[in-house]
């Protein structure tokens, strides 16, 4: 990317000033190596978000900014519905609630080794993934309605995992205001044989080890010390989300003109917040945001069993489950007033600073866990909210590495049995059904995940707490 | 005859159909995002799926059609190899032919989420071939 028009306000923070149909700037957390690696649509379409009605503050782009669709991904901004605010489905896109789980396990590298590749079956075998695969879970539509407006909470209802679980999920593990009436019946219908599966393309699960920690106390409450083993579940709100997204992105691009808005991009598809759309798409988004969490925690059960039958000592608790397309009403401080505000981000992380009445009281004081994925031959990253990320991005920070090559050179340039060979020879076992896919996920059509991270510390997003190395990957 | 190919998009993949006409390359722009999973020519035609859509433009309409086909796909769980569109007006009636998804025969790398308004263009290209092409999420 260009960046002769940005100002640079420090090492990692850049800015581009409002002019012509801005109403506010873009500000850029990134050192200038990966602002200068961004395509240049990230920079545009972080314009455009900036043009949209009732945004305040500045239209941000993580440290991970790449080129979306409407949306850079890594993209955050607030809307404030008083001063005739948006909601965009485009803004939210189609793997509603797309996000990272992390249980830890109780175990050491020592325990998990010898048995690493019977735990790597077991988990292929009972963890749903790949296209095509379906659940062992069939809802009918009153279930599929309990689940809409429950989310994890249903769940854990049903016997899928505990109540201590909750306390460790984004919005206590159930999305209020969600409404299923606005769910359509094409979408639950994609879902009903769908709940409790990985999905594909960059979804996993891995047995993951803690390879370096960075901040030992925050490590230590969160149950965390070099050389033990976690497992981190990255999925989303499967066909139902991806429906909900498509269906309302249709409604607000048609719609826009007629609500006054001028789209720079017709994917921006938003509606006002206080329009009928604009009310129902929150009230779908919302029941989406459940049908992820509720699918995240049902894969953590099947999880579960698998470490029971093969380590029965092992227990599971949930460290944090964080969420990266979303859409959430949160109070933030701006310019000194407190104000209400509908944050969007686009494959970013809620990244709140210790202290914030969201945590439950086990994180209240150090923060609430950021956990960024990584490629299957890399590494992941937890991080925690700072005090100082609150009031720099509405509590937000980076989500992933992002690609750095298309899945057409990655299908060119590797093969999938041969990856497969290269990392067993790494400790790194691979399970998936698709070798194209595997192909097509590379660990070099990854950006460098640990760059992005560096950078979300050091602009203050976000601090590093742990660096984690993948041992056994199920792909979808 | 339609035919497909690939565009760049950095997170995503673009999918485009190129014909004679619109019809054609709506046909082309749908090889091509089956494509994105499997090789198209492994796919045998055994059922056959109807799919109409109706829509306020011709490019709404290829983001419907090629909406309707993710839809069709995940849905009944499988994979088209074969299409033929007719277009009226704006209205489209297209028919996807197809077999279940084996796993083990298609490899299916990545299933699409939805069609984006990203890069969204039905038009006349400059040697007068119909070009139809948007991006996918995958």
């Amino acid at each position: 990317m260009d960046i002769t028009r940005l100002k640079q306000v420090s090492e990692n923070e850049w800015q581009l000033a409002a002019t012509g149909k801005m109403r506010v700037p873009v500000v850029f957390y990134a050192d200038r190596a990966l602002l200068e690696g961004m395509d240049e649509k990230v920079r545009d379409q972080a314009t455009n978000v900036a043009t949209l009605p009732g945004i305040v503050k500045a239209s941000y782009v993580m440290p991970d900014g790449h080129w979306g669709y409407g949306f850079p991904i890594g993209g955050v901004a607030g809307f404030d519905a008083d001063q005739g605010g948006v909601v965009s489905a485009g803004g939210v896109g189609f793997d509603i609630s797309c996000g990272v789980r992390c249980l830890t396990t109780g175990l050491t590298v020592s325990d998990v080794e010898p048995v690493k590749e019977k735990l790597a079956d077991a988990l292929f075998a009972n963890v749903p993934a790949g296209v095509g695969s379906t659940g062992r879970i069939h809802l009918d539509d009153a279930e599929m309605t309990a689940m809409l407006r429950g989310g994890a909470r249903w769940a854990v209802e049903r016997g899928w995992g505990s109540a201590e679980d909750l306390e460790r999920i984004e919005e206590h593990g159930s999305m209020e205001g969600a409404e299923p009436q606005h769910v359509s019946q094409k979408a639950r219908h994609r879902q009903r044989d769908e709940m409790g599966t990985l999905g594909s393309g960059n979804h996993y699960l891995e047995v993951q080890r803690v390879a370096e920690v960075f901040d030992s106390q925050i490590a230590y409450q969160l149950s965390i010390a070099e050389g033990d083993v976690v497992v981190s579940i990255h999925c989303g709100s499967r066909g139902l989300g991806h429906q909900i997204g498509t269906e309302y992105l249709r409604e607000m691009a048609v719609a826009a003109a007629k609500h006054g808005i001028d789209l720079p991009d017709r994917e921006l598809a938003c509606a006002p917040l206080r329009s009928e759309v604009g009310r129902r798409y929150l009230g779908a988004m919302r029941a989406g945001i459940n049908c992820a969490l509720a699918n995240r925690q049902i894969i953590t059960h099947l999880t579960r069993e698998v470490f029971s039958d093969i380590v029965p000592r092992a227990e599971l608790p949930l460290l944090y489950d964080v969420s990266h397309n979303t859409c959430k009403e949160e109070e933030h401080v701006v310019d000194g007033k407190r104000r209400r505000l509908f944050i969007h981000r686009k494959g970013a992380t809620r990244a709140f600073g210790p202290g914030h009445p969201e945590l439950p009281d086990q994180l209240r004081d150090i923060g609430q866990p950021v956990l960024i994925g990584g490629s299957m031959g890399t590494e992941s990253w937890i991080l925690i909210g700072t005090e100082e990320g609150m009031a720099r991005s509405f509590g937000s920070a980076c989500h992933g590495a992002g690609r750095r090559m298309s899945r057409h050179r990655a299908k060119k340039q590797w093969r999938g049995s041969k990856l497969i060979k290269n990392l067993a020879h790494r400790g790194i076992i691979v399970r998936s059904v698709s070798m194209r896919g595997v192909a097509e996920e590379a660990p070099g059509a990854y950006k460098d995940v640990r760059a992005v991270v560096d950078a979300a510390d050091r602009a203050g997003l976000a601090r590093r707490v742990a660096r984690l190395e993948p041992m056994a990957c199920i792909k979808g | 005859m339609a035919n497909w190919e690939h565009f760049h998009h950095e997170a995503d993949i673009g999918v485009r159909g190129r014909g004679s006409s619109p019809a054609a390359a709506f046909e082309g722009a749908a090889l091509a995002l089956t494509a994105v999973i499997t090789d198209p020519a492994g796919i045998r035609s055994e059922t056959e799926v109807e799919i109409t859509c109706e829509a306020p433009s011709l490019d709404v309409l290829l983001v419907d059609w090629l909406n309707g086909l993710i839809y069709e796909m995940t849905t009944r769980s499988m994979l088209f190899g074969g299409f033929a569109v007719q277009i009226d007006e704006l209205r489209l009636t297209g028919k996807a032919m197809g077999e279940p998804v084996d796993r083990e025969r298609h490899q299916p790398a990545v299933e699409p989420k939805g069609a984006t308004f990203t890069e969204l263009r039905v038009e006349r290209d400059t040697e007068g071939q119909w070009v139809a092409q948007c991006v996918v999420d995958v």
